[in-house]
């Protein structure tokens, strides 16, 4: 790792990115994702159900990083604002034009509910030595994200792993 | 017995297969996923993008997406009272449109941990045809009987 830049060796295991959702966790976003993926647990359509189980709905608990992703335009703003912002500022920092996300793990905690305004940070974890895929020549990071919910309760971690790579003719 | 419960730790063993979930991949089935998690980049709703700067043959399915994928195919077997402790995938090659993505998937491990929450490892995959595009690891917590459900338990009581 002695090759990377020292700016990227010193984000390794800093908590970066501290911020709070764009907007409150709500149904709508609950019902296009049950519907991309024809989902019908009845947790996300049945308030009986829902209310016996869960105590009222919640959320899948899959959809943690929608959460956070920005919106795609907003007034005012200048710049794009990326969602997992750590992979971009490797990718710009190590020169590595494209990436791709090549592991996921995720463990989940207290169920995210309509009305919900959680928090989150990220943590680079490591950066390897250079390699070659059928994709092209890069390194592949690893990028934790935590979540939290308004009173302070883990509501999940996610741990990604990227690939950020030139290709061939780049 | 609750018409919302559904499958109980007793009723698993360790070797039971899933059933399988075929899917036929659509450009919508990609863009739809890619934008109800919110997930805005190029590569996932534009072909020139992806065939050009990501050197991919088409658009292709995004992690969240595969990952509500996922869900929506344990909780299928499970029933509502199934809730996912832990999830892990490793996407090995993309799935595209045309693609008929396959789940599969069997129980590698039943058990109850210190605080008597009954737990299924599960070994979980999206194929197509022969190959094997996404492996998962999942753990969900069943009900141990008709009257348990892991949705109650807070805090310490919630090791996944």
């Amino acid at each position: 790792m002695s090759d990377l830049p020292s700016e990227v060796l010193g984000w390794i295991d800093e908590k970066r990115y501290l911020e709070e959702g764009e907007f409150d966790v709500e149904r709508g976003y609950v019902f296009n994702t049950c519907a991309a993926v024809q989902n019908g647990n009845p947790l996300f359509w049945d308030e009986k159900v829902a209310q016996e189980l869960t105590g009222g709905w919640i959320a899948p608990p899959t959809m943690l990083s929608a959460w956070f992703r920005p919106h795609y335009w907003a007034p005012g703003r200048t710049r794009e604002v990326q969602p997992l912002q750590v992979h971009f500022d490797l990718k710009a920092t190590l020169e590595l034009p494209e990436a791709v996300m090549t592991d996921n793990t995720l463990i989940l905690g207290e169920p995210v509910r309509p009305g919900d305004r959680l928090r989150t940070w990220q943590v680079l974890r490591s950066v390897s030595e250079p390699k070659t895929t059928k994709l092209g020549r890069g390194r592949f990071w690893v990028i934790d994200v935590e979540y939290e919910n308004q009173r302070g309760e883990s509501v999940g971690k996610e741990s990604y792993t990227g690939f950020g790579y030139r290709r061939d003719a780049q | 017995m609750s018409a919302a419960r559904g499958l109980t730790a007793n009723a698993v063993k360790t070797g039971d297969a899933l059933p399988e979930l075929a899917v036929d991949v659509t450009a919508t089935t990609v863009v739809l996923g890619a934008l109800a998690s919110r997930d805005w980049r190029p590569m996932h709703h534009d072909k020139d993008f992806a065939v050009n700067r990501n050197g991919t043959r088409d658009i292709f399915l995004n992690t969240p997406n595969q990952a509500a994928w996922f869900e929506r195919y344990i909780t299928d077997w499970t029933g509502p009272t199934g809730r996912l402790g832990r999830m892990k995938f490793r996407m090995k090659d993309s799935v595209f449109p045309g693609d008929r993505m396959v789940f599969c998937g069997s129980v590698k491990g039943v058990g109850t941990d210190d605080v008597g929450c009954s737990w299924v490892d599960l070994d979980v995959e999206v194929r197509v045809e022969d190959k094997t595009m996404t492996q998962c690891e999942v753990r969900v917590a069943l009900p141990e009987n008709e009257g348990d459900n892991p949705w109650r338990r807070k805090g310490s009581d919630w090791r996944p």
